[in-house]
């Protein structure tokens, strides 16, 4: 992460892999600052913010865009600017951490199903023809229904595994075609001669080499779950007040006041969109840049 | 090609049951029980006798082998049980709001397609130009933005240019199309968006493909019309990718309902769903789920039936 700017301190070797990606996908460095902007300001949230997120002012009720509320204030007199602020710290660690799960559950499910293959492989990957057939939100949905919520250290637990689901499937697919071409490489015949046992093989002769479609996919499905998480919060079903999340902060009253407020509408939509439209990007370009097949 | 549709056919039916089976097992598996939820949800002391009547009438007491096969031979007949919060039959609560749904689903389906394959097409032969990078970009917008939001920017806009809002109560089409579509339109447009961007996007690329093939030359060098060469040759041999995404994407279109229906007040699928979630109604839940999954699936099986229609090598494989 401090690789930008701390570029003098690291191998020559991986400075010019740094540099390089910064050349040849401009794009995808600025959504990668982007990103870094927001991930610096949720981090260090509680020094570069006046207001606290949570603090209720009715005396700044529905107040409109000004200098002391760049981005005005909701029905309860919040800083609207600092709830988004904070929603970043919500958006991106739930986003990080469920789609960090999923990839890696898919992942190893995906090499596991390549590696064994045979009726394994096929009653695998006929499970996860069976989950693709939903649509991400309404699988997340019912896992939401099967666990309720559980609250560990403030996140809940329970929300981020119901994000992290949909996307094992869509992992493991593209994982296992990735590890298929890999179980014929002579070192894996040389890691079972050995006798290394079914794990380790997985884990450290397999594993390490599906690593490039992996980051893809992981900066894609973060996008994904940002989105997923800011609609179930949304629905009412994902992060709950007094909690600042996007998807919470267009959710309730939000719509009573469209002709009131329409701040409370328009900016943490733009939050949700600006961090979807940088993950993409990055993931796009990452694919474009480690994949050279992918290239058009 | 009767052979090749049979055979798919046939080929759908144990992903249904598979389907079924997972669907039913998922919410099953949860820790705890279901009527104790419903009626100890608020901290209120409720005696086991109480409980255990609830859990009769609702069949959960039952083998929950038998409660499948019985939810099996439901599903068959159409009696999909009762919701276990209204205790209205699971099929009437579906049917009463499956109508909006549907229309909003293929409006917004009709809507992005018409959008999307004349913005693919653009950006695919202006490749590299201003034309191009605009559409690329309203196209890459349209996979970030959220639907939901999007319905809301809609709403935001319509007070601001015509101080009008959508009216709030359904009327079908065929009673007064005009109050209908005045309703509708509008979350059509929020959710077709985003499947018309992705759409676009594959339409694109698929006929920059096109493009280079031989065939496209010969057709240049015999001295076609260039609006010839796009139209007949390139086009039609583009569309099949397209097809693909159209029928998956719709999918997701189900997704966006789910959200966007909140966001316009609408009674159809998507919020019953959401109800269902938010009140543990595991009946209704697990019915809804098998209906969307079952849409799913049967779209899958229409675009691979079109792909053989339009495509006579697959039928032949």
């Amino acid at each position: 992460m401090a690789a930008t700017t701390t570029g003098s301190t690291l191998p020559s070797r991986e400075r010019s892999a740094l540099l390089r990606f910064v050349v040849e996908q401009p794009l995808g460095a600025a959504a990668f600052v982007v990103i870094l902007v927001m991930a610096l300001a949720a981090a260090f949230a509680d020094w570069i913010v006046p207001y606290d997120p949570e603090a209720i002012d009715f005396s700044a009720m529905l107040a409109a865009p000004s200098p002391a509320h760049p981005f005005g204030t909701d029905a309860f007199g919040r800083d609207i600017l600092t709830r988004i602020i904070y929603g970043a710290r919500t958006a991106l660690s739930i986003g990080l951490l469920s789609s960090l799960l999923g990839c890696a559950a898919g992942a190893v499910i995906g090499v596991a199903s390549a590696y064994f293959g045979g009726r394994t492989d096929l009653v695998v990957q006929r499970f996860v023809d069976i989950l693709l057939s939903f649509p991400i939100i309404v699988l997340a949905l019912v896992v939401v229904a099967m666990l309720g919520r559980r609250l560990v250290l403030g996140i809940d637990v329970n929300l981020i595994v119901a994000i992290a689901i949909p996307i094992v499937p869509k992992v493991a697919r593209v994982i296992r075609s990735a590890a298929l071409s890999i179980r014929e490489m002579p070192y894996i015949d040389a890691a079972r001669a050995a006798g290394y046992s079914h794990a380790r093989i997985i884990f450290r002769h397999m594993c390490p080499n599906v690593v490039a479609p992996f980051l893809i996919m992981l900066t894609a499905f973060i996008a994904q779950a940002i989105l997923l998480e800011a609609s179930l919060s949304f629905l009412g079903l994902g992060v709950s007040e007094p909690k600042p999340a996007w998807g919470l902060m267009l959710a309730g009253n939000a719509s009573d006041f469209y002709r009131e407020a329409p701040w409370m509408v328009i900016f943490p939509g733009l939050a949700i969109s600006l961090a979807v439209f940088a993950f993409n990007l990055l993931g796009d370009s990452l694919r474009d840049w480690l994949d050279p097949k992918f290239r058009t | 090609m009767l052979r090749y549709v049979v055979n798919r056919v046939l080929l759908a039916i144990p992903t249904l049951i598979g389907v079924a089976v997972v669907t039913f097992f998922m919410l099953r598996v949860v820790p705890g029980d279901i009527v104790e939820i419903k009626l100890r949800g608020d901290g209120g002391n409720v005696s086991r006798e109480v409980i255990e009547q609830e859990r009769e009438r609702l069949g959960l007491n039952k083998p929950l082998v038998i409660q499948f096969v019985d939810w099996m031979k439901g599903l068959v007949t159409l009696d999909l049980g009762r919701s276990m919060w209204t205790g209205n039959p699971v099929s009437e609560e579906i049917g009463s709001r499956l109508e909006l749904s549907l229309q909003v689903a293929v409006m917004a389906a009709v809507i992005a397609v018409l959008i999307a394959i004349p913005l693919g097409t653009l950006s695919a032969l202006y490749r590299d130009t201003a034309v191009d990078y605009v559409i690329r970009i309203v196209t890459i917008a349209g996979l970030a933005v959220p639907s939901f939001w999007l319905g809301m920017l809609i709403i935001l806009g319509l007070l601001w240019a015509f101080n009008w809002l959508p009216p709030l109560t359904y009327t079908p089409f065929y009673v007064d199309p005009i109050a209908n579509l005045s309703q509708l339109i509008w979350p059509a447009l929020a959710v077709g968006y985003r499947y018309s961007a992705v759409v676009a996007r594959m339409v694109r690329s698929s006929i920059v493909e096109v493009m280079r093939e031989d065939y496209i030359r010969t057709a240049r060098a015999k001295g076609v019309f260039e609006r010839l060469v796009v139209a007949r040759h390139a086009m039609k041999n583009a569309m099949l990718p397209a097809i693909t995404v159209i029928g998956l994407e719709f999918a997701f279109l189900i997704g966006g309902l789910v959200v966007t229906e909140q966001v316009f007040n609408l009674n159809g699928i998507g919020r019953l769903f959401v109800q269902a979630v938010s009140r543990n109604d595991f009946m209704l839940i697990q019915s809804l789920v098998m209906l969307i999954a079952v849409v799913f699936i049967l779209v899958n099986l229409v675009v691979d039936l079109l792909y053989a229609a339009l495509d006579p090598r697959i039928r032949y494989r």
